[in-house]
């Protein structure tokens, strides 16, 4: 009986101390959360100027600039792969990983190879583990990226892209990243980087025509110098969406888990009370028994 | 919309918000060479060097910004100046970048 009581204690002491970690990690997320989604918004006006430059050239002026060509054939797709470096952020980085891959499969059954480019801990780690090969993989950063990380993900890509198919270039790029809707939903999605569909959301919008441009130097100039940037802030803007996308699961997921210590402990302390009842209830009654016997003979 | 005769003048970095205001000239460097952008200038979409531009409000001091490239755009007064890094008051070097 005394065993049960200690096992019991045990319990709760463990799950008090891990209830400990957990609302300190959800504490955290909280706090960075608000400055992902600051970053979030800080990097728009940059992806907004961007993006209408590249559609006001891109409509204007019929270039056929490899970029933004489609090649009629493809056999070969890069996919970039966003997910986290560490755990506890619930299915996070799992579901991130499954509608990944969700497009292998799709790309593989419509004749394409795959090449992988990986994002995070966790996708390396699920890569290794199967043994599966991937090209290039980025970690270190990924619930704060950096501007120059985007830049070095966007010249990978982009070289790769600029390669033949021989040479082992890729003909289409593919980005799977998690979109943050709010604090409580945010969804893994793809989009398709390469070659490029121009987003012009934010033009229609306005409802304004787009201003004839002159261009200095010539139109196929500024459009090299516009398209890597643009590539790059696209490549950013998915980062800190998955950023702050990561940070909320992981507040989610450590809210729950340290609800569910809660509970845990609420349960075993009654278990525990009861233990100790009934070792009094048996010690009384031991006592009693033993004194109607002492009477009786 | 900037009242006639002033500029609205917009600069964006990659990651972050650096300035914007009414102002009266803007000074860049493309790749051909120095540009000063008035009131008034047609429609442009040109390529930035690396260097310094420097933009004059229309109150205040005169304001320099260092750029390590990037774009600018002009349309109806409305000038759009997007670069890779900026810095208000000097100019970028490569390491800070």
């Amino acid at each position: 009986m005394g065993a049960q009581i200690r096992v019991y204690r045990q319990k709760i002491a463990s799950t008090t101390s891990t209830r400990k970690i957990f609302k300190a990690m959800e504490l955290i997320a909280t706090s960075r959360i608000g400055k992902a989604r600051t970053r979030v918004a800080a990097a728009l006006p940059y992806a907004n100027a961007i993006t209408r430059a590249v559609s006001a050239v891109s409509s204007q002026s019929e270039i056929d600039h490899p970029l933004t060509t489609e090649r009629g054939e493809v056999r070969r797709a890069a996919v970039l792969v966003l997910t986290s470096d560490r755990g506890l952020a619930g299915s996070y980085s799992a579901s991130a990983l499954k509608q990944a891959e969700g497009l292998f499969e799709t790309l593989r059954s419509e004749g394409k190879d795959v090449k992988a480019y990986l994002i995070g801990r966790k996708a390396q780690s699920y890569f290794d583990f199967r043994g599966r090969g991937y090209e290039k993989v980025w970690t270190g950063n990924t619930d704060a990226p950096e501007f120059e990380t985007a830049r070095e993900v966007g010249a990978a890509l982009l070289s790769s892209f600029l390669e033949d198919y021989e040479d082992g270039g890729v003909e289409e790029i593919h980005v799977v990243y998690t979109k943050f809707r709010s604090m409580v939903v945010q969804e893994p999605s793809v989009m398709r980087l390469l070659p490029l569909e121009v987003v012009d959301e934010q033009v229609t919008q306005e409802g304004d025509l787009l201003p004839l441009y002159e261009y200095e130097p010539e139109p196929e100039q500024v459009l090299d110098a516009l398209l890597p940037r643009y590539i790059e802030s696209r490549i950013f803007a998915a980062m800190l969406q998955a950023a702050a996308s990561e940070l909320a699961a992981r507040q989610r997921a450590m809210k729950s888990a340290g609800d569910n210590a809660t509970e845990l402990i609420k349960k075993y302390t009654r278990l525990r009370n009861t233990a100790r009842q009934a070792e009094i209830t048996q010690e009384l009654s031991e006592i009693v028994a033993g004194a109607d016997a002492l009477n009786a003979s | 919309m900037a009242t006639h005769g002033e500029l609205e003048v917009e600069i964006v970095a990659a990651d972050h918000f650096v300035w914007s205001g009414a102002a009266r000239t803007v000074n860049a460097r493309t790749a051909n060479g120095q540009i000063g952008i008035l009131p008034g200038h047609a429609p442009i979409l040109a390529i930035l060097e690396a260097g310094e531009l420097s933009v004059e409000p229309v109150n205040g001091e005169r304001l320099v910004v260092g750029v390590d490239g990037g774009f600018f755009s002009v349309d109806s007064n409305r000038v759009v100046i997007v670069a890779d890094n900026a810095r208000v008051g000097g100019s970028v070097t490569p390491e800070s970048a």
